[in-house]
């Protein structure tokens, strides 16, 4: 049996299903009175802890951005951290659905939908910090170009600005995605639906689908635009946030490698997420069939892959900075290796170039115990990478006279673990109310009966 | 099975579509509207003071110089709002027993100063200088209007950002003569489009348009 996952041509869905199992098990998640336990008590938790950024949030509205640790010279701390750490997780979620879809990879059939999801409230939770980081959220929309009473634009020279359009493309664009590759299963559901409630909303939502052929081929075309669109952005999105670093002269950040560097730490960082909520989701529903061995085994070489990409970043910071012999890089880097910082950039360095290899080992690729401590320390790992980024470079910049020190406060975790409660609720509620696995997708994985002998 | 929803939802569908982005537009229209609106601004609002100050009857009736009452207009940032005593020095001589005029008697007795209403408001995060503006031949009535023809003070501008950048981006098309600047009626002798590009270089005048300029 195992003899046969080695293959190339393991199987992405396991054997002896048909299209009436596969649509039960899917939809029955959604359309059944028996949701698991445990789902009521992550469901009750992240909410609870998704108060904290509620209360955080709320807070520096009402009394200030004071409340935050930021200040001269470190003007960006756990807020813009956790804003590139986001949308880096978003990153899974398109690249499954836009490249490995034109890619024609079968694999992403039956984790996309959920990647994909993981992406729209990724990007929400970004989207958050920004907005509060301006200290006024009531005035963000001055980020925006509209005719306004003070005959200004927003500076278009700024990469801060290509960010705005380029998050708020990204939201856009990752959310049509995924709603219309919903369509097809809303359909499914609004006949399935038992109450008149549930026959309602998802037939609202299905806009009278109906399965014909028109509509798969509507369905199809859209859908390959919309993969053509998406796929730019997992490369240009992320490059851009680089930007708001690499185009600033700080030592540290004005790096010509940050752009590949930080695609490929999303990608990184997203898979890491996919594997964190997907493997116990998984136990939780019983859905090893359709998110098997080979959906790991795949996801982890992307992780390993794009890791080894991330830690060539980690090693070419350091090169150019002694080999560009100026002073200030290498003080720069002198202040990772042993700055008042330095133990954030010795782990960083376990967590995302020693922990990784591990996924060199088969064996350990299917193990899912295994798997979901590697991706926990890469999530940890993906954040101090920020957190060396932003405010170590900021902290000590060419003055020793303007160096300073940066201490978050409580209202800045309080925004960022009420941010991971946020996101984690969502994701439950998604589960609980949409299929999570795409259904009419994975029943065009089912094997034929071989004497079928063709039409 | 039974149908769920009615054929009229075929065209509610649609039709919402096309309602959501007709709304969408109407809200930014209105809001723009709204906030440009004598609602939003005061423009052209007189405001309720302690005692009918008529601009108009002093300037054009008796015709007094704005400096007689706003004397620190040539040399401070804030024009200056005259002391209870400038208004003294006539009206204890006319019309000293006038009703109307009892808050300024009152306020002389007593020595509190009249709480006058403030017309014209700019926010505290904008640096405003008069001094800079009427020494460089910005008349008085280029921002405040015609005041000799106003029975009640109101603000003839909207002092919104867009209308200060108007005059800091082309300050040729308002310029005037240093003589002229206290003058109520002026009207430009030759072109102004001549006229404002001379003055603008022989006064040194720049194109003052960095944040920082006004947003200190």
């Amino acid at each position: 049996m195992t003899e046969q996952y080695h293959s190339a041509t393991a199987p992405v869905l396991a054997p002896g299903h048909n299209n009436k199992s596969v649509t039960e098990k899917i939809a029955g998640v959604v359309l059944t009175q028996k949701t698991p336990k445990g789902w009521f008590i992550v469901f009750a938790i992240t909410f609870m802890v998704m108060h904290a950024m509620v209360f955080s949030l709320g807070s520096l509205v009402v009394r200030g951005i004071g409340l935050w640790g930021i200040n001269q010279p470190v003007g960006w701390g756990l807020d813009i951290i956790n804003f590139v750490w986001w949308i880096g997780i978003g990153h899974a979620g398109t690249l499954i659905s836009a490249i490995l879809l034109l890619l024609r990879q079968q694999w992403r059939m039956s984790i996309s939908r959920f990647a994909e999801a993981m992406t729209i409230f990724a990007v929400m939770c970004a989207g958050l910090y920004p907005v509060f980081h301006t200290g006024r959220p009531w005035l963000a929309y001055w980020l925006l170009p509209y005719p306004n009473t003070m005959a200004l634009w927003p500076q278009p020279r700024s990469p801060l600005v290509w960010d705005v359009f380029a998050v708020s493309t990204y939201m856009t664009v990752s959310i049509v995605f995924w709603y219309v590759g919903l369509i097809p299963d809303l359909g499914t559901m609004r006949d399935r639906a038992k109450t008149m409630f549930g026959k309602k909303m998802y037939g609202f939502f299905s806009l009278g689908w109906r399965g014909s052929a028109r509509h798969w081929h509507v369905y199809e075309t859209a859908s390959l635009l919309l993969a053509g669109l998406s796929t730019p952005l997992v490369v240009s999105v992320h490059s851009v946030v680089s930007f708001d670093f690499a185009a600033g002269i700080i030592p540290g950040w004005h790096t010509t490698v940050f752009p590949p560097y930080f695609v490929a730490g999303a990608v990184f960082a997203g898979f890491a997420m996919v594997l964190t909520l997907g493997i116990p989701i998984r136990k939780l529903y019983g859905l090893e069939d359709y998110i098997t061995d080979k959906h790991l085994d795949n996801m982890a070489k992307v992780m390993l892959t794009t890791g080894l990409v991330v830690v060539y970043g980690y090693f070419l910071e350091v090169f150019f900075a002694f080999y560009s012999a100026n002073e200030y890089e290498i003080a720069m880097a002198h202040n990772r290796f042993s700055g008042p910082y330095s133990a954030m950039y010795w782990a960083l360095i376990l967590c995302n170039f020693i922990v990784p290899q591990l996924l060199w080992i088969h064996s350990f690729r299917r193990n899912t115990t295994v798997l979901f401590i590697v991706s926990m320390f890469i999530n940890v790992g993906m954040w101090l990478e920020r957190f060396v980024i932003i405010p170590m470079s900021l902290h000590r910049d060419f003055l020793p006279s303007s160096w300073g020190f940066y201490m978050p406060t409580i209202f800045d975790w309080g925004a960022f673990i009420g941010s991971i409660g946020f996101f984690t609720f969502m994701m439950f509620l998604f589960i609980r109310g949409l299929p999570m696995i795409s259904i009419f997708e994975v029943r065009t994985l089912i094997k034929k009966p071989a004497q079928g002998g063709g039409h | 099975m039974a149908q769920i929803f009615r054929p009229s939802a075929n065209l509610l569908a649609k039709s919402s579509i096309v309602g959501g982005a007709i709304l969408v537009a109407a809200l930014g229209f209105g809001l723009d509207t709204l906030f440009r609106s004598p609602y939003n601004t005061n423009v052209r609002v007189a405001r309720d003071q302690p005692v009918p100050f008529s601009h108009k009857h002093h300037v054009a009736g008796i015709g007094i110089d704005c400096r007689y009452c706003h004397t620190s207009v040539e040399k401070a940032a804030f024009a200056g709002i005259p002391p209870t005593e400038t208004c003294m020095s006539c009206h204890s001589q006319i019309w000293s027993d006038a009703p109307m005029l009892e808050p300024v008697r009152e306020s002389f007795r007593s020595g509190k100063p009249l709480q006058w209403t403030r017309v014209h408001d700019l926010p505290q995060f904008v640096y405003f200088n008069h001094s800079i503006h009427v020494t460089k031949g910005m008349g008085c009535a280029v921002c405040h209007g015609r005041v000799d023809q106003m029975p009640l003070m109101y603000q003839e501008n909207t002092l919104f950002m867009e209308w200060c950048l108007d005059c800091h981006r082309q300050p040729e098309k308002y310029i005037r003569p240093k003589d002229k600047v206290f003058e109520m009626g002026y009207k430009p002798a030759e072109d102004q489009s001549v006229l404002g590009a001379r003055l603008v270089q022989e006064y040194k005048v720049r194109k003052l348009t960095d944040c920082a300029v006004c947003h200190r």
